[in-house]
């Protein structure tokens, strides 16, 4: 988010393949012989119904999830001969989940600096305080995330993400759960992270002001891609056309 | 943000791990009481149930000792992965850019530490009830005692991560991790015995047993272990 | 497709048939050629199943452990269904050996049960564990999470196995069974009998395991072919 972590983020870009990936919860297929090329510096949205397959692809993408078979595969924006070992991929990258990720019983502050302990940062105290910041979110740092509110949680699920300045940002569905004002907030974020050269992937069933920011859309249904506008397609028509337009539906959830 | 992130080392990731149990653990304090008043419970009943001479004691104590913390861990191992399950936290220990392994050990090391916590109330408490006097041989049944809950930590641990992934966890825990520390619970009785007899000698095969069974299930767990974390 | 067929279903009813009639020799042997022991008397056949049984049963769980391991290297989910065919199978050996070692004991030692007896009361932790694998197996609905957390299982159980057995015995020796007097060395007639019932039962859990196997492989293919039937009917192969 600074100007050092700017370059870095390009740099440390790396592509994303998905060769014939399928993958299978029992007679369940949630993706089906799925192949998809993302470079380094797309911001990517994903659309489609709840039960597309979008959070399999991206928990997919996060490692978090093993292909039934396929290959899903990273490469170095320079091509290195060494092979990337799981922990210098998940060193580059950040999720966001539908759900927060994080630990009730402890307070904002502790969750970060936990995850940032996790992740090799030093000095996770100062970490911890400074990304609590542009989440706004310093003044209840001390408190227990079980008193937090949903949107509340969400930004701090979104704040955990970023502590470690990864190039790759997957997120599902972001906005859910925040109000207006945090909408704009992740929009924001997502649009200085977008400037910095990161990898962004999200997906969304429904309009959010994230989504405008989108360089290229995939469309996803019974966990096949049934359209793609490709990095220099027109990603809008594609959105406008899938994902449902309920701009507000969380407005005053909370 | 200057600090860029890197992989930690094993040991690092951890105790990382392991404090962050704790810290959780000790805000609520919830699994900790109601194991020790479980524990606590069983060695009563045992005493209602069969109410043992001094003699008796000496002779069965160990056993309802060991039968008291098979029964508590197998219900305080439950919830050491089933907790991460409600926000799905164990997702973002997974994507952490660390050995999977970390995690398993933190929250092995975890509850090895909180099942001593248990055994420093069941203890004393154990030794009044049976009228068993434990403080001549406190040192040679601390390690007796150490070695046996860890391997019930180590084996419970890892079924604990197995049962998460299933349907009926709560029930199926038992089941699996019963049988499976029959050798454990006979080498941790038999030493335990042979300290309460008269010779309060220690048998060294049990011990053997017991160093056995420890390392070979640590080392499965650690080659093993981490493929229970995929999806 | 039908000659290959004719061959599997020729080659299945040679190796069904050949394998009848040496679990008949066996029979034979046990009931009828092999002396009867002077203490025991005519109980004492059983012996021949029981042992053999307890024997092979082992080999069985031998079988599925090095399916539990294949698969966790390999990830093929074949090695999966050479594992829970031999446990299953493994657990039928294992009740027979269960339930003819109190038939045998009774005679032999004058008592139907002895836990000190480490053989017996391995073999009854054992059927314990792995009854356990099986019910592990039908809570977890996806066969790829099923074949993954078993195989850890499978792998634990089995290593299992020489601690249990190794405390029992050094148990055992701190506490004197109450038996009064346990079997010597069997007769030469007796051992030949002994050996022939183990490789007649040996071959019966091969054929077993190797039935169980292509009933796993059958399910598969059929849910495979359910799969893309749906896909089908979803009109998604357009």
């Amino acid at each position: 988010m600074s100007a050092s972590a700017s370059t870095t983020a390009a740099e440390s870009g790396l592509a994303i393949s998905f060769t014939d990936v399928e993958k299978r919860y029992g007679s369940h297929v949630a993706l089906r012989r799925l192949s998809l090329k993302i470079a380094p510096g797309e911001f990517v949205a994903l659309v489609g119904a709840n039960g597309s397959g979008k959070t399999t692809l991206l928990r997919m993408a996060a490692l978090l999830s093993r292909p039934t078979s396929g290959k899903v595969e990273f490469q170095n924006a320079v091509p290195t001969s060494d092979a990337l070992t799981p922990a210098e991929i998940k060193l580059r990258i950040g999720m966001v989940g539908h759900f927060t990720m994080l630990y009730d019983e402890l307070s904002a502050e502790e969750n970060l600096r936990f995850f940032a302990s996790l992740y090799g940062l030093n000095n996770p105290h100062k970490i911890a305080a400074e990304s609590l910041i542009p989440a706004g979110l310093s003044a209840r740092a001390k408190d227990l995330v079980r008193t937090f509110s949903r949107g509340m949680r969400q930004r701090l699920a979104i704040a955990r993400a970023l502590l470690a300045n990864p190039s790759i940002l997957l997120f599902d569905e972001p906005a859910a759960g925040l109000d207006r004002e945090g909408a704009s907030w992740l929009a924001q974020t997502l649009s200085a992270l977008r400037k910095s050269g990161a990898t962004v992937i999200m997906s969304s069933h429904g309009q959010s002001e994230a989504l405008t920011l989108a360089t290229r859309a995939i469309a996803m249904r019974g966990g096949t891609l049934i359209e793609d506008s490709g990095p220099n397609g027109n990603a809008r028509a594609i959105i406008e056309r899938e994902a449902a337009p309920i701009v507000g539906i969380w407005d005053g959830a909370q | 943000m200057n600090s860029r992130a890197k992989s930690v080392s094993l040991t690092r990731a951890i105790a990382s791990v392991f404090a962050k149990e704790l810290r959780v653990e000790f805000r609520s304090f919830e699994l900790l009481t109601s194991t020790i008043v479980f524990a606590l419970i069983v060695v009563f009943v045992f005493s209602f149930a069969f109410n043992p001479s001094a003699a008796d004691s000496r002779r069965f104590g160990a056993g309802f000792l060991w039968i008291a913390l098979l029964f508590a861990s197998s219900l305080m191992l439950q919830p050491s992965f089933t907790r991460e399950r409600a926000n799905d936290s164990l997702a973002a220990l997974v994507l952490a850019p660390i050995d999977p392994f970390a995690i398993i050990a933190g929250k092995l090391f975890a509850n090895f530490f909180f099942l001593i916590l248990v055994e420093l109330i069941l203890l004393p408490a154990f030794s009044v009830l049976y009228n068993v006097p434990l403080l001549g041989i406190i040192g040679p049944l601390a390690g007796v005692m150490l070695l046996g809950t860890f391997g019930i930590a180590t084996v419970g641990t890892v079924f604990a991560a197995i049962a998460s992934q299933a349907r009926m966890r709560e029930l199926l825990l038992p089941l699996l991790l019963l049988p499976a520390l029959v050798p454990l619970l006979i080498a941790s009785v038999g030493a335990t015995m042979g300290l309460l007899s008269d010779s309060r000698e220690l048998p060294s095969a049990w011990v053997a047993v017991m160093v056995c069974f420890d390392i070979m299930f640590f080392t499965a767990a650690w080659l093993f272990g981490g493929y229970l974390l995929e999806e | 497709m039908a000659s290959r067929i004719r061959e599997s279903i020729f080659g299945q009813a040679l190796a069904s048939v050949s394998v009848s009639v040496l679990i008949g020799f066996a029979i034979y042997g046990a009931l009828i050629w092999a002396p009867t022991e002077k203490t025991m008397g005519f109980l004492q056949r059983i012996f021949y199943f029981h042992a053999a049984s307890g024997e092979v049963m082992i080999l069985a769980f031998c079988a599925a452990f090095i399916g539990n391991v294949g698969y966790l290297i390999r990830r093929k989910i074949e090695w999966d269904w050479l594992a829970i065919s031999s446990v299953e199978v493994g657990l039928i050996f294992n009740t027979i050996s269960l339930v003819t070692g109190p038939i045998w004991a009774k005679p032999a030692w004058g008592i139907w049960w002895d836990w000190g007896d480490a053989r017996l009361t391995s073999t009854f932790v054992l059927w314990v564990l792995y009854i356990g694998y099986v019910i592990l197996r039908r809570m977890i609905e996806n066969p790829e999470r099923r074949a993954v957390v078993s195989s850890v299982f499978g792998v634990f159980a089995f290593l299992d196995v020489p601690l249990v057995y190794f405390s029992i015995w050094w148990w055992r020796t701190q506490h004197p069974p109450p038996l009064i007097t346990k079997p010597g060395g069997l007769a030469p007639d007796m051992l030949k009998v002994f050996f022939f019932t183990m490789a007649a039962l040996t071959a019966l859990m091969a054929i077993f395991i190797r039935q169980r196997y292509k009933l796993e492989a059958v399910r598969h293919t059929v849910a495979e072919m359910q799969i893309e039937a749906d896909y089908r009917n979803e009109g998604g192969a357009k």
